[in-house]
């Protein structure tokens, strides 16, 4: 029959239709803004409406995000901020648009480096999200970012970061990656612990 | 940090601005019917095109039907790094379209040059040329990112009185002048300081002969 | 994976004696593989490898620059289209006034990879038909890859700089250039009289080469520009037709317009910091591209990742071969007019499987995901069987909607059956593969033919047509995302446990000194990766061979004859995208 490939067609769009009243009204309420709503339209067999409705319902992003980077400190009670990076400058060797200066704290007495950043910039001019000064880092100081919202009306004030712009505490770290977090933080300890009990060999 | 100074003006955006009801409605109807024009470069281009399918669907935002032709769109959305080859028609365009007009940046290419910054043929952002109303960084923005900007951008119209609008000016708006295709990119805005280079250039290549005459004679 | 395909040419003592003495010598450079011809005698040469010896397929032309030893090399790639690995040789030359007679002679798919050698290296090719810069524009000054020619924001010759720690204050790189801009000028010119003559260039050669004059009536040809803003979707692409009321007559292709100097940035980065570059050529499949380049580095390393990562490796290329034919087939049929539904419909899915990449490797475009040896992050029981949902049982029926809807609409038949039609003779001239060369009835697949990683384990079928036309190839495209379905299935069944990376990955890898060339079936075709290696940290030459780029030679001779409207089918249906045609 003439047109029999175009009415089958015709009955795959009616069908995806009807399922976008039919969907909602069996799932509810529950459909949308909720976590499970999102996660039911984000799973293998979802059917019906497919659309996650920013800014009311915000897609939860992986562990493994990545966006721009930060720079972990500890802060303690005084509010001082100790930062973690020493100032080794790999991400800034790695880093393949070499979008990261560094400038390396010098003693002002003897003239000698000392592990801390005076200076850190990062310019998401040229990031390009990457992920490798998070790789290669290997005092855990420098992370990728979840935060997706940057947009700005004036690039030139905003868009070259300074340490006070790139630092978040390690608590917001280990809000957003809490099984990484976990993770590194063992293997932290581990590396204490065989430093320590090298230490004690060598009093011994 | 040198100073910093962008091509061109700025668009002015007014703080605290008293708008009365009128402003309020005349921008209420532009800020939910903004149809962009279908106008994109590179890999932010297929992010864009998903923020345009079922799962980030942007006609929620009034971004209905995106245009082909500039003398129908309202908003461009550069998307993708912006090379030297494509400047002249991508001013081009922008000069067909209509007023009122506003200029996205998406990505790192658009707004600084990107990762390819350091290249030949890449331009170091479209704000060399044109007046960009808001930027959005990332490699590529995430479709909830250039969500965000242009949520950002509708709360830029919510903002503008009609003293602020250009096309109600009593003085013409002029285009953006074409840039033109030399041994490199010319902006035709700049050409007194090409010519000064170019005879400062003149200059050294007949001191360079003159030396050569005088060390053989 | 076998010993003989590491090396990729067969090289032996006594395919020298087929030839007159002294034509061909071996070359014995450590780490290099191939023959070095004679200049004079290259295209008899060629013409007996192609007619004698059976190496119809001409894979990639590259051009090399060997400033310290002052000369430059053009290397070339051939293979047999019934398999097997291929022969490389090469043509030496000076660097000043460079020559080499073209091959457009015998294989027409070098024409458009000599403009480019032209265009970027400036070695004239004698006897071309139509020499004119590819991916810059006429009347640019220099030759942009040679390595004494500096770009406007050059810093330092290598990475890292040495600007950027323990001193590193932040300077926008305009604030260093005298114009406050990316550009510079050299010579001198008068910048008021000057006039781009490249568009003038186009229409001529267009004109001269296509025109014809009908002696009884005074017909008037006329050409349209198409792009390179548009509203098909493929990008910033322009097609130059020469029109005869509706019918075409001829067309030239101009790209360029998104020309990133991927490669002069190559030659800066170290090896591993090219990764994240390799994900922007062809930003839909980014790890397929990363596989390539992988592959490239690791056979002149020779570390070989686990058999974990390997597995993991297949599934994720599979995964982009899926993605991409649902975006080519989507963007097909927005071209035709089937205004966003099937686009949409494939979107959705792709959007399932971005969920997969974006929690395996943290981006769900740019993925970065491969490493020297290796895989990144570890793939966990949740993500599998995540994929496995959606193999086993969504795609599969997703794909049955497809076709119920799609393969037999009369609408979509009558427009793609017998346009633009390719036949299997011009389809190996012009050097054209994946999809758009098995449509046309050769059934080509690197996989098949000279497989890499482990996919001579797997059990799946070469999907191949043999009209040659749009319909043919949207139909290859389906049939092959089933057969990556099925290879993912015996993936995931068979995957051991086990660690995901050989080594630790050193963020200057040392590689040692030699040439290779990795290849491998993209989505979209032969993707190409020739790097040569002189032990420094970074790469001495580093060349993409794009399959889009290539399959675009093609262009013009499937749309003679036909209506302009179909112009915008055939290159929807040749599957483009501009960040691999102009890298």
């Amino acid at each position: 029959m003439i047109g029999k490939g175009i009415l089958q067609g015709l009955g795959v769009t009616f069908r995806h239709f009807m399922d976008t009243y039919l969907e909602d009204i069996r799932a509810g309420k529950k459909r949308y803004r909720t976590a499970d709503g999102i996660a039911a339209r984000r799973s293998a067999d979802t059917r019906g409406i497919f659309t996650i409705q920013y800014p009311e319902e915000k897609m939860p992003v992986p562990e493994l995000f990545r966006y721009v980077p930060i720079l972990l400190y500890e802060e303690d009670e005084n509010g001082e901020k100790e930062y973690r990076c020493t100032a080794c400058g790999i991400c800034s060797k790695v880093c393949p648009p070499q979008c990261i200066w560094i400038v390396r704290t010098v003693n002002p007495e003897t003239g000698r480096p000392l592990p801390n950043p005076e200076e850190f910039y990062v310019d998401i001019d040229i990031c390009m999200n990457c992920g490798f000064c998070e790789e290669f880092c290997p005092f855990d100081a420098i992370k990728m970012d979840h935060d997706y919202e940057l947009s700005n009306y004036n690039r030139f004030e905003n868009h070259i970061i300074d340490l006070e712009g790139l630092g978040r505490p390690i608590s917001y770290y280990a809000g957003i990656k809490p099984g990484i977090f976990a993770e590194e933080e063992a293997a932290r300890a581990q590396k204490k612990a065989e430093k320590a009990a090298k230490a004690e060999k060598k009093d011994k | 940090m040198s100073e910093e100074k962008p091509v061109g003006e700025l668009p002015v955006v007014l703080e605290e601005a008293n708008l009365n009801p009128v402003e309020i409605v005349y921008n209420w109807g532009r800020r939910n019917s903004v149809w962009p024009l279908m106008f994109g470069l590179a890999c932010c281009a297929i992010e864009m095109i998903c923020t345009a399918a079922s799962r980030f669907d942007f006609s929620r935002f009034g971004m209905e039907v995106m245009r082909a032709s500039p003398r129908q769109a309202d908003l461009i959305i550069i998307a993708g790094t912006v090379t030297k080859k494509m400047t002249p028609q991508i001013v081009r365009l922008y000069n067909q379209m209509a007023e009122p007009k506003y200029v996205v940046a998406m990505g790192s290419c658009a707004c600084g040059g990107g990762p390819f910054k350091e290249g030949y043929s890449v331009v170091s952002g479209i704000d060399r040329y044109l007046p960009v109303d808001v930027y959005i960084p990332g490699c590529p923005p995430t479709p909830q990112s250039l969500l965000q900007g242009l949520i950002m951008l509708q709360e830029k119209f919510d903002k503008q009185p009609f003293k602020s609008m250009p096309w109600y000016q009593k003085a013409p708006i002029d285009p953006v002048p074409v840039p033109v295709l030399g041994p490199d990119l010319m902006d035709i805005r700049r050409i007194e300081d090409m010519k000064i280079h170019m005879t400062r250039l003149g200059k050294a290549s007949t001191a360079a002969v003159g030396l050569e005459e005088g060390s053989g004679s | 994976m076998t010993e003989a395909n590491i090396r990729s040419s067969a090289v032996s003592e006594s395919f020298i004696d087929h030839f007159p003495q002294g034509w061909l010598s071996l070359d014995d450079r450590d780490g290099y593989q191939g023959y070095i011809i004679e200049k004079d005698h290259l295209l008899e040469f060629a013409r007996r490898l192609r007619d004698e010896h059976g190496y119809d397929y001409l894979s990639s032309i590259t051009g090399v620059d060997y400033f310290p030893e002052d000369r430059m090399e053009v290397v070339y790639h051939v293979y047999k289209s019934t398999g097997g690995s291929g022969i490389e040789f090469k043509v030496v030359t000076g660097r000043d006034n460079p020559e080499v007679t073209s091959l457009v002679s015998l294989y027409d798919g070098a024409n458009f990879q000599e403009r480019e050698i032209w265009d970027l290296l400036g070695i004239w090719f004698e006897d071309h038909p139509d020499p004119r810069r590819i991916l810059t524009w006429e009347g640019f000054a220099g030759h942009p890859l040679r390595k004494d020619w500096t770009e406007p924001y050059f810093e330092e010759d290598f990475k890292p700089f040495d600007s950027r720690w323990p001193e590193g204050r932040p300077e926008r790189s305009e604030a260093t250039n005298p114009f406050g801009d990316n550009v510079q000028f050299k010579d001198p010119f008068d910048p008021e009289t000057w006039v781009y003559e490249g568009d003038d260039q186009v229409y001529e050669a267009l004109r001269n080469e296509y025109s014809t004059k009908d002696e009884d009536l005074d017909v008037e040809q006329f050409i349209v520009n198409m792009g390179p803003q548009h509203p098909s979707t493929h990008g910033v692409f322009r097609m130059v037709v020469l029109l005869d009321g509706e019918t075409i007559v001829g067309l030239k292709p101009v790209f360029g317009y998104l020309h990133r100097n991927h490669e002069k940035i190559g030659e800066r980065n170290t090896f591993l910091q090219n990764m994240p570059f390799t994900d922007r050529l062809d930003y839909i499949t980014s790890l397929s591209n990363n596989l390539g380049y992988a592959l490239a580095v690791e056979k002149l390393t020779e570390v070989h990742p686990p058999e974990r990562a390997e597995y993991i490796r297949v599934i994720m290329a599979e995964l982009t071969r899926i993605i991409n034919h649902l975006v080519a087939i989507g963007f097909l049929l927005n071209d035709l007019g089937a205004f966003f539904t099937p686009n949409l419909y494939g979107l959705e899915e792709r959007e399932l499987i971005l969920d997969i990449f974006e929690a395996v490797t943290g981006s769900r475009m740019m993925c970065n995901y491969l490493r020297f040896g290796g895989v990144a992050h570890d793939v966990s029981s949740d993500h599998l069987k995540q994929i496995n949902a959606l193999v086993s049982e969504r795609l599969p029926r997703k794909l049955e909607d497809f076709d119920k809807y799609l393969t037999g609409n009369e609408i979509l038949r009558s427009r793609c059956e017998g346009v633009g039609v390719l036949t299997p003779e011009d389809a190996l001239r012009l050097s054209v593969t994946g999809p758009l060369l098995r449509a046309s009835g050769v059934p080509y697949d690197i996989r098949r033919a000279d497989p890499y990683s482990i996919y001579d384990r797997f059990e799946f079928d070469v999907a191949w047509n043999v009209h040659g036309d749009t319909y043919d190839r949207f139909l290859v495209r389906l049939e092959e995302i089933r057969q990556s379905i099925r290879i993912i299935k015996q993936a995931l069944r068979d995957i051991p446990d086990g660690p995901i990376q050989t080594g630790k990955v050193q963020h200057q890898a040392r590689v040692p000194a030699g040439e290779s060339y990795g290849r491998i079936e993209s989505p979209k075709g032969e993707l190409g990766y020739y790097i040569v290696s002189n032990k420094k940290p970074n790469p001495l030459r580093y060349h993409v061979r794009a399959p889009s780029l290539i399959n675009l030679s093609a262009l013009e001779i499937m749309c003679r004859n036909q209506k302009i409207a179909d112009a915008v089918v055939i290159l929807g249906s040749i599957d483009i995208t501009l960040g691999e045609v102009d890298r």
